[in-house]
């Protein structure tokens, strides 16, 4: 898939990730839609998958660490073949499988995340297990800024460089917002790069919503052998809707008729721009 | 004296076995080696070994991961730190995600009796077993132990045992000729009709001896083995009540959550008699060994003997 397809992937999971967030009055839209272009490049460029066969060994691992931006994931299960698009439309409602966090259910799913901090150890699990068996599959973790004050994420990133799992990449997703407000004010976080390197990873900064971006540093992993890859992608929350963006309080937050059908509007136009293109 | 033995050493030599079977087979500890009799299987099978550090929490995470690559990952750390400070990694990583992951909690209960409060397991039978998909064993002797892992090991359930850390008596003897472990069932190891003992753990040994005593006095008690504390042999419960009248539990845990609350909780809804539930009280402990907190705290062969006598005069 080219740079441009990418780009309108990413609009329409942006599209499906805020209809289920619209329909079931629910979801946590600013990270969802911060992650959109992270999300779409992996599930669409970056994992090697077979989504008639979600248990397949071969398949690269991704394991989202940040689960509540659930919304986005199903979205592009859904559009890879995982399960029918059609069944977005129950996400949240009375006994969905689809619910507010991922769940090992789902086909395409790993394991049950949500409880912040998890990921990345279960990641460092299934890599060091993959290089037991010296296999090539790799595991990416998306972890969000704000879980990083968790320090199960600590443990985790000494275990990774102490392995020497250069099949291991995190993606921070890094919006510099939480729920309370600015990270820096609530538990600061900076220097983050320095903080991953002195824990033996090696790292790259990126535009996190910019999808040549994204592409090129997570087709360039790892970055070093020997070393787990950790790429801080800069993003913006609530990335894609104008309203919401830069807005802690769009965390979670369901927009109403107005602002949705605005937003599905400036989606229309979004494809509109990139077709032309 | 009975013949003594560690269930953690036991439980590493079981181990060392099923793993030199199955390559697959994958322990990990948090600096708990020594404590967890792994030094053999460290040395046998270092490729078959992961070391975490002092990181409980990345400890139960990683062996989540492992199980997701078809791994077969069996932790071993002490009991105290894994089910407080591993307590969400255990119920969600591992329980709810349905992992195939085995959980050992050396030196449960008052194992760790002189080093104080923050190395005593007190809360985990109450905390465990209200995680749905997760077994819980509590062994009573070494010979049990070893034949727990070694029926789990065929099945991909999350499990997690709790053992204690000192020799302790044997009581599956050759002579006594009972099956030592069925997961989900409890063992009738004497029988009576004046009231039943019901123990876990190391105190099922302490119940015995109570049990020598009572017959002494001509008091016909029943001992029931409550291995798997979940899923919980009730049925056993039920005919305890049935048949006996009255029953004494005796547990290495707090009075609140564990065996006795929950045995109460099926003899209330199902054949109400007089129950006694004998455990650690609510409270920070005095410092001692095992057996001399048990003795402080009525949990030996005299003070478990002393309390059926007292229940005895309740029984209708």
């Amino acid at each position: 898939m080219t740079i441009e397809e990418l780009k309108l992937e990413a609009v329409r999971t942006r599209r499906a990730l805020l209809s289920m967030i619209y329909h079931a009055k629910t979801g946590h839209t600013g990270g969802a839609l911060s992650s959109a272009d992270i999300m779409t490049a992996l599930f669409f460029k970056i994992l090697t998958l077979d989504p008639a066969n979600p248990s397949w060994e071969g398949r690269d691992y991704f394991i989202l660490s940040k689960g509540h931006c659930v919304e986005g994931y199903l979205a592009v299960l859904a559009a890879r073949g995982f399960f029918p698009t059609s069944e977005l439309e129950t996400f949240s409602s009375f006994k969905s499988r689809l619910i507010g966090h991922p769940n090992n259910k789902i086909p395409g799913i790993e394991m049950n995340t949500g409880a912040l901090g998890h990921g990345l150890s279960i990641s460092v699990g299934i890599a060091i297990g993959l290089k037991k068996d010296r296999k090539p599959n790799r595991v990416f973790t998306l972890m969000g800024d704000g879980e990083l004050a968790e320090g199960s994420v600590w443990e985790a990133a000494m275990a990774a460089s102490h392995y020497k799992l250069d099949n291991l990449v995190g993606i921070i997703d890094r919006n510099h917002l939480q729920i309370s407000g600015s990270t820096e004010d609530v538990m600061g976080l900076e220097p983050l790069a320095k903080r991953w390197e002195s824990f033996g990873w090696e790292v790259k900064e990126i535009d996190g919503n910019a999808m040549e971006e994204v592409v090129q540093a997570l087709s360039s992993v790892p970055l070093k052998p020997t070393k787990p890859t950790m790429i801080i992608a800069h993003t913006t929350k609530g990335k894609g809707v104008k309203e919401m963006e830069h807005v802690a309080s769009w965390h979670h937050g369901v927009p109403n008729q107005q602002l949705f059908e605005q937003a599905m509007s400036d989606f229309d136009f979004m494809e509109r721009e990139l077709y032309h293109e | 004296m009975s013949k003594t033995m560690a269930c953690r050493e036991a439980y590493s030599a079981a181990l060392l076995e099923l793993a030199k079977e199955d390559p697959n087979i994958i322990v990990i500890s948090s600096d708990a080696r020594g404590s967890c009799s792994l030094n053999t299987f460290v040395k046998t099978l270092p490729d078959q070994y992961v070391e975490i550090g002092i990181a409980e929490q990345n400890e139960i995470g990683v062996a989540a991961g492992l199980s997701v690559v078809g791994k077969k990952p069996y932790v071993c750390a002490p009991a105290c730190f894994l089910t407080a400070r591993s307590l969400e990694q255990i119920k969600v990583d591992v329980a709810y995600s349905h992992q195939n992951v085995k959980i050992l909690g050396v030196s449960g209960g008052v194992s760790y009796g002189a080093l104080g409060s923050s190395h005593h397991t007190l809360h985990d039978i109450a905390a465990l077993r209200c995680i749905p998909d997760l077994a819980l064993i509590i062994p009573s002797d070494a010979v049990q132990t070893a034949a727990a892992l070694r029926t789990v090991a065929q099945t991909k359930d999350a499990v997690f045992f709790r053992i204690g850390r000192e020799k302790v008596p044997v009581v599956y003897t050759e002579e006594l000729g009972i099956e030592p472990f069925v997961l989900g069932k409890a063992n009738t190891l004497k029988e009576g009709s004046d009231l039943t003992l019901v123990a876990c753990g190391e105190l099922v040994y302490h119940a015995l001896e109570a049990e020598k005593l009572l017959e002494g006095q001509g008091i016909k008690a029943r001992v029931l083995d409550i291995s798997t504390l979940k899923p919980f042999d009730e049925e056993a419960i039920i005919k305890a009540a049935r048949e006996t009248g009255a029953i004494v539990t005796v547990e290495e845990h707090s009075v609140n959550g564990g065996l006795g609350a929950t045995v109460c909780q099926i003899v209330c809804a199902n054949h109400p008699v007089p129950v006694v539930t004998l455990g650690l009280p609510d409270e920070y402990l005095a410092t001692g060994t095992s057996l001399e907190l048990f003795g402080e705290y009525g949990l030996d062969a005299k003070g478990i003997a002393e309390s059926a006598r007292k229940l005895l005069q309740r029984k209708r």
